[in-house]
């Protein structure tokens, strides 16, 4: 270390991330509307001045300090965009979920640490909050069961089609989702070609009896909303599957059948464990949204098959309940992330944890 | 299962009339032969020989197209890979990441379903066969190319193999390593006393740790004998070249005398060459020396065993000296010899007489290509690399 430099700047790591601190703590209150005013222009000034006070820091403290300071330097950005614009409405949010309304018809809440809101949201909803879950459960089961094989034949045995299929994997998203999903609805209508197929063949019985069907329906049953998260999530299962398969050595499946394995074995013992990061990734990609999904619920279910998507979604703008609204996006998210963390402690791998 | 044919069953692997084709292109030839238990035995040859599709079709990964494979006298041809008791050291190691280096070595007695008790101590003692006990629970990419490459021969040493398939197994290391584990192989092979089957395309790899060696080319076996015979005696222009350097004379058979071959050469004289068989007067054929069996030497031996030409290029080179000279048609010869001070070697231009000892020529059917000295194998210049 040059001895010119040290007494220029003490530490330049602690100025950085003491600037990268601050200045997300102020840009929250700003958006979270705890200062405001004249305050809130200070604060502005502040935020301003700690990216000022970074680059005189790394200007100033040569080179060993740029360096150590560089990695603060980068981070503040995409810490400021995630402080105004993730942590603020979440602090915004969190204080509505604590408020009263003080009628019916009042517009604005008043923030009282009203607790109420969150046994409402679990008295009240919980089995829109048990739905939800049930039905991103299956879904991301059944992702992964279409997935799998698929994403396993377009890296192993997709040859020169490689880019081609996983071109095909994609090309719906082209499409709008909102787009993609009521169309569902003509395919899946009472009179819709579906419907009329499954009769022709006489496996609308078989599918009555399973449950699948509904009084000789389709649409606005479990079943299609459940179909329509699978079908809408399958992309997000597909592509984290492909990209951990394709980093699998095919000479590893040869050395493991070098080994007495069958090629059944191999994959179990070899293939499998290590397309494990994908499955866990694109179970992420998909259980997360998919459980906080209303589009599914709204065009292919009924009132019976509401999810807690749906049940925010009204409260929100139908009711205008906020805090109670916010509530139950507050539960939502808790209940997610209590389940990732369980998930990720039994199944997730050093590589992605 | 047919019943086997009665076979040496001193020999491991037989291989009767194997052929392998991949469409129009045949990458193996009418391959015929056996190695004996215990043997190093190397496959050598360039890229694309089949000398790798050969040890695949011995492995199970490839089926041959007609032909036989025996292991242990018993017909494997259509037996898949998990059924042959031979185990493979593959070029890229192909170790699972996801493993242990212990449970790597595991796999093959754990797949056999062998229980613990039995299986345990022997991964332990070839863990230490390879000198890798400390490492038994790092992974894989926690190791250096060497110790990578010992935890895949401890990996499939541990099943006791009838033969372990070595598919270019040092390519991927650096030359000084790659020296290294030439005699830790030949170690290892000493020790568990089991056959080795080594492809490679490295010559000096093959003659130093083979028993046997196949040379192959073009999917045909070109000769197969110990490193000696292959380098003193070989029994085409290709293996000649191929192994170390050679000066190859064209000329043709005009007598013999006292188990000689008298052969006049292209480029004017007559010389006297080792024969073993099957030639007959009139025949175009070569006449190979190798450069470090030549002396030069200003008067001309009366003996038919010494060449006339110009000194073109002397190099000191330490040890020895390499001289080039051009014979009087313009054919190329060069000349490797102890670097000798008390007799101060001719200067280019001036007229030398290139001699060797009976024994040293030996005759070879068919003319080269090129007449006089072959180039180094690039193969061989792209391995030091």
């Amino acid at each position: 270390m040059p001895k010119q430099d040290v007494p220029r700047v003490r530490r330049p790591e602690l100025v950085g991330l003491a600037a990268l601190v601050g200045a997300g703590f102020l840009l929250t209150a700003i958006g979270a509307r705890w200062i405001s005013g004249p305050i809130a222009i200070l604060a502005l000034g502040l935020v301003f001045a700690s990216i000022v006070w970074l680059i005189v820091t790394a200007v100033m403290g040569g080179p060993e300090a740029r360096r150590r300071i560089a990695p603060y330097g980068l981070l503040k950005p995409g810490a400021l965009w995630l402080a105004l614009f993730y942590l603020a409405p979440l602090m915004t949010l969190l204080r509505l979920s604590l408020s009263t309304l003080p009628s019916r018809f009042a517009v604005d809440a008043q923030f009282d640490w009203n607790f109420g809101n969150y046994l409402d949201a679990f008295t009240d909803f919980g089995a829109q909050f048990q739905r939800a879950f049930l039905y991103a459960g299956i879904a991301t089961v059944l992702t992964i069961l279409i997935g799998y094989p698929l994403a396993y034949v377009i890296a192993f045995r997709g040859g020169k089609y490689r880019n081609l299929m996983l071109g095909l994997v994609v090309v719906p998203f082209f499409t709008s989702y909102l787009i993609r999903t009521i169309a569902w609805r003509s395919l899946l209508n009472d009179t819709g070609q579906v419907v009329q197929l499954l009769d022709a063949i006489k496996l609308s019985g078989l599918l009555e009896s399973l449950g699948i069907m509904d009084n000789g329906r389709i649409l606005q049953t479990p079943a299609a909303v459940i179909g329509g998260l699978t079908y809408n999530f399958l992309p997000f299962m597909i592509l984290p599957i492909y990209v951990s398969l394709e980093k699998v050595d095919p000479g590893l499946v040869d050395a493991a059948q070098d080994l007495y394995s069958t090629s059944t074995a191999a994959f179990r013992k070899v293939v499998l464990p290590l397309s494990m990061p994908g499955v866990f990734a694109g179970t992420l990609l998909t259980f997360i949204p998919a459980a906080g999904d209303f589009v599914n619920a709204l065009y292919l279910g009924n009132p019976s098959t509401t999810m807690i998507g749906n049940s925010i979604q009204d409260q929100f703008l139908v009711q205008n309940n906020v805090p109670l609204a916010s509530a139950m996006s507050f539960v939502l998210m808790a209940i997610i992330t209590v389940l990732v963390l369980v998930y990720s402690r039994f199944f997730g791998t050093e590589d992605l944890a | 299962m047919p019943t086997p044919e009665p076979t040496n069953t001193d020999d491991v692997i037989e291989l009767q009339g194997i052929r392998k084709a991949f469409g129009d292109f045949v990458a193996v030839d009418e391959a015929n032969f056996s190695i004996p238990r215990g043997e190093f035995f190397a496959m050598l040859g360039p890229s694309g020989c089949g000398k790798t599709t050969t040890l695949k079709m011995i492995a199970g990964f490839e089926q041959p197209t007609s032909g036989r494979v025996l292991l242990e006298g018993v017909d494997v041809s259509r037996t898949p890979p998990y059924k042959r008791n031979v185990n493979t050291v593959f070029q890229q190691y192909a170790l699972f990441p996801h493993m242990s280096v212990s449970q790597n070595v595991e796999f093959g007695p754990r797949s056999k379903r062998i229980d613990k008790a039995t299986y345990e101590p022997r991964v332990r003692e070839m863990l230490d066969v390879v000198r890798l006990g400390e490492f038994a629970n790092r992974k894989p990419s926690q190791l250096s190319g060497g110790q990578q490459q010992r935890v895949a021969l401890a990996r499939a040493l541990v099943n006791l193999p009838s033969a372990l398939l070595l598919d270019e197994p040092l390519a991927a290391l650096d030359l000084k390593l790659r020296e290294a584990m030439q005699l830790e192989l030949k170690r290892i092979q000493r020790e568990v006393g089991i056959t080795f089957v080594f492809v490679t395309h490295d010559q000096g790899e093959a003659l130093t740790m083979s028993d046997r060696i196949a040379v192959m080319s073009q999917g045909r076996v070109e000769q197969i004998g110990t490193p000696e015979e292959i380098y003193h005696s070989p029994a085409s222009l290709f293996v000649a070249g191929f192994i170390g350097s050679a000066n190859l004379l064209p000329g043709e058979v005009t007598g013999f005398d006292a188990g000689d071959a008298i052969v006049k050469l292209a480029s004017g004289g007559s010389v006297r060459t080792r024969v073993d068989a099957g030639h007959q007067v009139g025949d175009r054929v070569s006449v190979m020396l190798r450069p470090e069996r030549l002396t030069a030497g200003t008067d001309q031996p009366d003996d038919g065993r010494s060449i006339a030409g110009t000194v073109t290029e002397l190099i000191f080179q330490g040890a020895t000296t390499r001289m080039e000279l051009a014979l009087s048609d313009g054919t190329n010869v060069v000349a490797q010899m102890t670097t000798d001070t008390e007799a101060p070697l001719t200067r280019p231009g001036s007229a030398v007489h290139v001699q060797w000892n009976p024994g040293a020529a030996y005759l070879i059917n068919g003319w080269p290509s090129v007449a006089g000295a072959t180039s180094t194998d690039v193969d061989d210049v792209e391995a030091s690399l």
